[in-house]
């Protein structure tokens, strides 16, 4: 029995859970710093990212251990690579978070411009993306993981070119709210990074599950997918 | 999962529903594979799996065991080896073995290489030489012993005697070489000259190992088999045997969750 190595994947898996649970907490607090105006939120995302920044090493550290001292294979193997993938992206996803509440503190700052972009709206799909990936790496769910991967992450997509769309008029039309308008789609643009490293997660959640690269594959695989359903449906 | 349909296969032996029992055991059940031309394929397993037992049938060392039976076809370049009409010399000249224990001859290493030679009739005394180069050449082991060749074989280094065994098993240019776990008995360094020699030699032969060492079947082989209880489980390209492997009972044994 792999007693020795399960102990270990045990630990790395807590070190992830906690990793994940800040940085969501973080994605969380930077959202409610844009919307709510909260500046002192803002300043404990940007204060507390360091200990994102010190457990995304340590959980590289441990999968590179668990690597060379024990040389896992199969589901173990795609369990360790996953990890340290899932672990880079979840760091990135914290940094974007300070993005956000350094925008937050220079929005707060002036007056709130007025926009028919619905910031809250992409906020809140952004933040359900998260929480669906995470979901989906710790349950090793792979058809939510599908899910993001083949819808989510497009409407975060078509939100991030309205945002674009609706800014830029915004902007023409009132050039002295210029810099306000700017914050906004400075915070549409992380939101929709965040979302893409959401993405990385869930498929990297389906090749730790199901052992399949899905990168670069949506449209073959949709093509694939609707072939399947025409011949399933008879005539 | 089938997208790759590169060449076609080159078969150097294909099992075919191959049933094997001492006596009133039944130690392999249905085998059927196919064994590709210069590559290697490993052998996994637990103990008592009938890796060994497949592994001997190949040159029928089981024969020499007395209740044994086997069913079903095994053939060798489309050569039936069930049957009573194969030239069993003739057949081990073809197939090679190396062994978990080294089993140099207590003889000079010069003799060693060219013992198969010797019983063949070969005297000649340039072919002999240039056999006993050639072989050791390929074997890694030239360098080591070249000042030396008239010195016992016993004298050698456990790693050395297994080499001057492969060389051995190479100077009757064989089709195929069987190894049952040739490097459980050496040391890591040794071990490491056993595996780069395993990757020189299937340039030029068919090359069939037995292991225990799962890593090690990862960095020799090109496609694994994975025997449980005497059935053929799983047999699949080596690096799709362990990163995702098709069957719940080899993900279980890789991954050391077995029973």
């Amino acid at each position: 029995m792999a007693v020795h190595l399960m102990r270990e994947t045990d630990k790395l898996k807590k070190m992830v859970l906690s990793l994940a649970a800040h940085v969501e907490e973080n994605v969380r607090a930077a959202v409610r710093s844009v919307i709510e105006r909260d500046q002192a939120l803002a300043y404990r995302t940007i204060e507390t990212d360091h200990l994102i920044d010190i457990a995304e090493v340590d959980v590289e550290e441990e999968c590179l251990k668990i690597l060379a001292l024990h040389q896992p294979v199969a589901h173990d193997l795609r369990y360790i690579v996953a990890m340290l993938k899932i672990n880079r992206d979840l760091e990135r996803i914290g940094d974007l978070a300070v993005s956000m509440a350094e925008r937050a503190i220079q929005m707060i700052a002036k007056p709130k411009p007025k926009t028919t972009f619905d910031l809250g709206a992409m906020c809140e799909l952004c933040e359900k993306q998260v929480s669906h990936s995470l979901d989906a790496m710790i349950n090793r769910d792979a058809n939510l993981a599908r899910e993001i991967w083949l819808s989510e992450d497009d409407r975060i997509d078509t939100m991030m070119a309205e945002a674009f769309q609706k800014v830029e008029t915004e902007i023409r039309e009132h050039p002295e709210n210029t810099e306000p308008l700017m914050n906004i789609l400075s915070v549409a643009r992380s939101l929709e990074r965040i979302a893409d490293h959401a993405t990385n997660i869930a498929k990297d959640t389906i090749y730790m599950v199901e052992g399949e690269i899905v990168r670069h594959r949506k449209r073959k695989y949709r093509e694939q997918m609707a072939a399947a359903q025409q011949n399933a449906s008879p005539g | 999962m089938n997208d790759t349909p590169d060449a076609p296969p080159d078969i150097t032996l294909k099992a075919i529903n191959w049933n094997f029992y001492y006596g009133s055991n039944h130690a392999l059940h249905d085998i059927t594979m196919d064994i590709p031309r210069r590559q290697v394929t490993a052998f996994i397993g637990p103990s008592g799996c009938g890796k060994s037992t497949f592994l001997r049938c190949i040159n029928r060392m089981n024969d020499l065991i007395d209740g044994v039976r086997a069913e079903g076809s095994l053939l060798l370049e489309d050569q039936e080896l069930n049957s009573n009409d194969v030239d069993v010399i003739a057949l081990r000249r073809r197939v090679g073995m190396v062994f978990q224990k080294s089993n140099p001859f207590p003889k000079s290493i010069y003799e060693n290489v060219i013992y198969g030679l010797r019983i063949a009739g070969v005297n000649n005394k340039s072919v002999l030489d240039d056999t006993v180069e050639r072989c050791l050449r390929k074997a890694a082991l030239w360098d080591e012993v070249k000042d030396r060749l008239n010195h016992s074989a016993l004298q050698l280094s456990g790693g050395q005697m297994q080499r001057l065994c492969i060389a051995r098993c190479i100077a009757v240019n064989p089709d195929v070489i069987l190894m049952d776990e040739p490097c459980s008995a050496l040391d890591p360094l040794a071990t490491s000259r056993v595996e780069d020699l395993i990757a020189e030699l299937k340039q030029d032969f068919t090359i069939i190992i037995v292991t225990h060492n799962m890593q090690q079947a990862g960095r020799v082989s090109d496609l694994t088999a994975f025997f449980y209880m005497g059935k053929l489980i799983e047999m699949d390209k080596t690096q799709k045997l362990f990163t995702n492997p098709g069957k719940k009972q080899t993900e279980d044994y890789i991954t050391g969750r077995f029973g």
